[in-house]
Formats: C-alpha cells, sequence, structure tokens
C-alpha cells in the first residue's frame, strides 16, 4: 500500500500527523528543489534523517553543534575512512572528545534541524516506504512527532492552508483524550497556553480569540497547530442552536431519510446480496 | 409501488459512475459529455448531470442509484438528487492525494450537517498506488464512527459490499 503525493496536495506537517496518529514504521523521502530528504520513524516516532543537502557524517554533525572544532572534525573524517557511526560515536566518547550526551544531543538538533527545513517547502514529491528503517549502525534518537509538528504549523504562512483546514471558527474544542496526548511533554508558547486555557466546549474559537485578542490569521495558526498535534478536536459548541445548513441544498439532508421501515431495507439487503 | 434511492458522491473521477455501472440492470448514463476545460487531461468523459442506475427487488420495490456530477460547477445538482434518499456513499480516489482537498470538503458538509446515514469508500484499491482506507481515515479526517471500506469501483463484489455495509447502517435508523 503506497503512500505517495505532492506537498502541494498534502504538507510535511499532514503526513507527520499521519505518521504519528497511525503510528507508522519506515521512511519518507521528499524531494524538494534543494535535494532528497528521508526521515526514518519507528512506531510514530522520528528517528533519523538524512538529507543530501549536509554532511551527515558524525564528526560534521558534532562540529556543526559546537562540541568538535572544524579543524578536528577535518581530521576524524579522513581518519575514520568507513567507520560507522555508532563505532565511531564509541571512539570519540572513550577518546574524551566528547561525552554521550553530547552526541545524543547534537544528533536530535541535526535531525530536527533537517526536518525544519522540510516546512519551507510548499511543493515536492513524497513517497513512505513501509519497515524501511536506517542501518543499525547509524546513531538514531527517537523524538515526539507533537512538538515538531506544533513547530511545523508555526511555520504555516499560507492564509489557505489554514483556512481549509479550519474553515469555520464558531465550532468549539475539545481536549482529545487519546493517552499520547500528555500536554506536559510538549514545549508551548505563551500565546498556545493562553488559548489553550480557554478550551472547553462552552467556547467557540471565535470567542477565544475575541477574549484574548486575537485576530483571525493567530488564531487560526495556533488552533490548526493544535489540531495537527492531535491536542485536541473540534465539536459544537454546547448550548448553541442548531446550526444552519450553508444552503437549501443541504436542508434534505438536515431533515434526515424518510422513514423507510426495517422490513424494506432487509429486502433491500436481501436482493443486494443476490446480485 | 414504492421507489427508494440512495447516491454516491464524490471528487471528480472518483469512480462514482463506474461504480453505480457495476450494479446497476440499466444502462447508467446518457448524460457523459466530452470535457473540453483543463480537466481533460485527466479523463475524456465527465458525468454533466447524473448517472442513474436501478436494481429491481421485486414488483412492489426498486432501489434507485443516483451518481452527482463530478464537477464542483454541479455542486447545485445536490439539492435535487439528495431529495429523500435513504443514505449515501462517499467515494473517496485513493489514488490521486490532489482530490482529497475536495473529499474533505464534501465530508465536513456532511460531518456538521448530515443526519443521514452514509459510508466512505476508499476507491480504486487495486492501483498499485493506491493510499489504505487506514491511511485516507487519518488524511481526510473521518470521524471513528463512520464506517471507511476499501472499494474496487469496477468488482461488483466489492460494491455489493460497500451498498450492504450502508445498508446496516441505514437499518440501524430505520423504524420497526
Ligand atoms: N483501477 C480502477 N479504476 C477505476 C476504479 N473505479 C473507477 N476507475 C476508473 O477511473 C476513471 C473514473 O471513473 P468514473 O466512474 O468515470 O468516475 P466519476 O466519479 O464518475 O467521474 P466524474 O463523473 O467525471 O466525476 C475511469 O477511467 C474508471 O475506469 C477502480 O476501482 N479501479
Ligand atoms: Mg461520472
Amino acid at each position: 500500500m503506497a503512500l505517495k503525493g505532492n506537498l502541494r496536495d498534502f504538507s510535511t506537517t499532514q503526513l507527520l500527523n499521519l505518521i504519528h496518529l497511525a503510528r507508522k514504521t519506515g521512511s519518507l523521502t521528499i524531494q524538494v528543489p534543494a535535494g532528497v530528504t528521508t526521515l526514518y520513524f519507528r512506531e510514530g516516532k522520528l528517528v533519523y534523517a538524512s538529507t543530501g543537502s549536509r554532511d551527515g557524517h558524525l564528526a560534521s554533525v558534532l562540529a556543526r553543534a559546537g562540541k568538535l572544532t572544524e579543524e578536528q572534525a577535518k581530521i576524524i573524517r579522513t581518519r575514520s575512512g568507513t567507520t560507522a557511526d555508532k563505532e565511531l560515536g564509541m571512539l570519540l566518547i572513550s577518546a574524551g572528545h566528547v561525552t554521550q550526551q553530547d552526541i545524543v544531543l547534537s544528533v536530535r538538533g541535526d535531525v530536527l534541524d533537517t526536518v525544519y527545513g522540510l516546512f519551507t517547502w510548499s511543493d515536492g514529491i513524497f513517497h513512505f516506504e513501509p519497515n524501511q528503517l536506517p542501518s543499525d549502525d547509524a546513531i538514531t534518537v527517537p523524538i515526539d512527532l507533537e512538538n515538531i509538528i506544533l513547530e511545523g504549523s508555526r511555520r504555516v504562512k499560507e492564509w489557505e492552508r489554514l483556512q481549509d483546514e479550519l474553515p469555520n471558527l464558531n465550532v468549539a474544542l475539545k481536549f482529545t483524550d487519546r493517552p499520547q496526548a500528555q500536554l506536559r511533554n510538549i514545549n508551548l508558547s505563551v500565546d498556545e497556553w493562553r488559548v489553550i486555557s480557554y478550551i472547553n466546549p462552552r467556547n467557540s474559537i471565535k470567542q477565544i480569540a475575541q477574549r484574548i485578542g486575537m485576530d483571525d490569521f493567530q488564531i487560526r495558526k495556533i488552533i490548526y497547530g493544535l489540531l495537527q498535534a492531535g491536542l485536541v478536536e473540534m465539536v459544537e459548541p454546547e448550548g448553541a442552536p442548531p446550526r444552519r445548513p450553508p444552503s437549501t441544498a443541504m436542508q434534505e439532508i438536515v431533515s434526515g431519510p424518510p422513514a423507510v421501515k426495517r422490513s424494506v431495507i432487509r429486502k433491500l439487503i436481501d436482493r443486494i446480496k443476490r446480485l | 409501488m414504492q421507489t427508494v434511492k440512495m447516491v454516491v458522491t464524490g471528487p471528480f473521477n472518483a469512480g462514482k459512475t463506474e461504480f453505480i455501472r457495476s450494479v446497476s440492470e440499466i444502462e447508467v448514463v446518457a448524460t457523459e459529455r466530452r470535457i473540453t476545460d483543463h480537466t481533460s487531461r485527466i479523463k475524456k468523459e465527465t458525468t454533466v448531470a447524473m448517472d442513474f442506475g436501478r436494481i429491481t427487488v421485486d414488483s412492489d420495490l426498486v432501489l434507485y442509484l443516483f451518481g452527482t456530477p463530478g464537477q464542483k460547477r454541479f455542486d447545485f445538482m445536490w439539492e435535487i438528487l439528495s431529495e429523500g434518499m435513504l443514505g449515501f456513499v462517499v467515494l473517496v480516489d485513493s489514488v490521486r492525494p490532489e482530490t482529497f482537498r475536495e473529499a474533505r470538503r464534501i465530508l465536513d458538509v456532511f460531518h456538521n450537517y448530515a443526519h443521514t446515514p452514509y459510508v466512505v469508500a476508499a476507491n480504486k484499491q487495486d492501483v498499485q498506488d493506491a493510499w489504505s482506507p487506514e491511511d485516507l481515515r487519518i488524511a481526510l479526517k473521518v470521524r471513528p464512527d463512520i464506517k471507511m471500506l476499501p472499494c474496487v469501483a469496477t468488482d461488483k463484489e466489492s460494491v455489493k459490499n460497500v451498498l450492504l455495509e450502508l445498508l446496516y447502517r441505514i437499518m440501524e435508523t430505520a423504524p420497526e
């Protein structure tokens, strides 16, 4: 079963959300004008990233994070030859150049930089390969996707995308009851916290925006992020009068189906089974 | 004689005509037109008014299947087609993510307003690049209480399965 398309139709944030919710394992390859990037996931967590546009050698990663000097990195790169990252990491730790913590944080930072770099692209083909993981000797650091999705949503610039995702500000929000959605593991901005504190099935999004003095774009963007990260979901506001359909075209649907007896439905079922 | 009807809707090129054709006892369309605008790169003919299929149950009962026209400018047809329907199928083209936004638009309308039973069918599952129904459920934000079914509109058994699932949903709300 494939998962292919273009970011124009299904954005990086949406892809990460899908991988997160479906707890997928495999690789996501995205081809943008800057080059090809491959992200690897294990059970819905990002574990590794590689990109054509930067050198992924452990020495280079550590140098970019300021844990090694450029000079040191250069020497290590030439001397280490084909030594795999895991082994090289061990050597660097035992030689006292870096700590394990340095390595984990540097790799993590590099992976995040790579993913965040993707958020600037709204055009590019993608493709998910189930069960494909980086080689065993790569250093993998599992990272929760919620924070990344939130960060990606903060960087959304297109009004249309927000409008698409959240056409109606008269709906209310409630927290999801998925166990993974734990707020305490998530880095929220002050504005996001302000919105969060008003989330309640009684408050429509519009009312929350008015209460805290945000314009439509600001509130849409924040709620888009919370929705994408699976922290909240939309509900009809409590105590609101039943919503009017947008046009008469929907009147009939609202009034519900005609009362056709069960015996009739049963006949239809029997007939279709015999087709 | 009693006639009942069900509607098949979904984005352009999702397979609505094919779906109805697979189970109808009459020729489905008199309303295909050659496409002259930019969409003609995707297909040569589209449904401009509606598809119309029939399944006769017995001398007292006939089921009609209506397919909505694919292109947006025919949205007004909804009014005519949806009147008095028992339920409907939202067909999704699992192979073309460029239609997901439109599929979501259709689904959003129903999530918010519909009191009529419906199911979502992830069509073209026989194509290698098809997104799985599970992925489509997330991508299209289909609620957990709505059935999301795999479908191959050209395969009669598959279409029967979708219609049966819809009828089971209708049965839940039908009076004794
Ligand atoms: N492989 C495959 N092709 C399908 C399937 N269903 C439909 N098709 C093909 O997809 C194309 C579109 O099918 P239609 O039935 O014309 O779609 P439609 O929804 O009626 O299209 P419009 O009326 O133009 O909106 C045709 O070439 C069909 O043969 C399917 O399940 N599998
Ligand atoms: Mg058609």
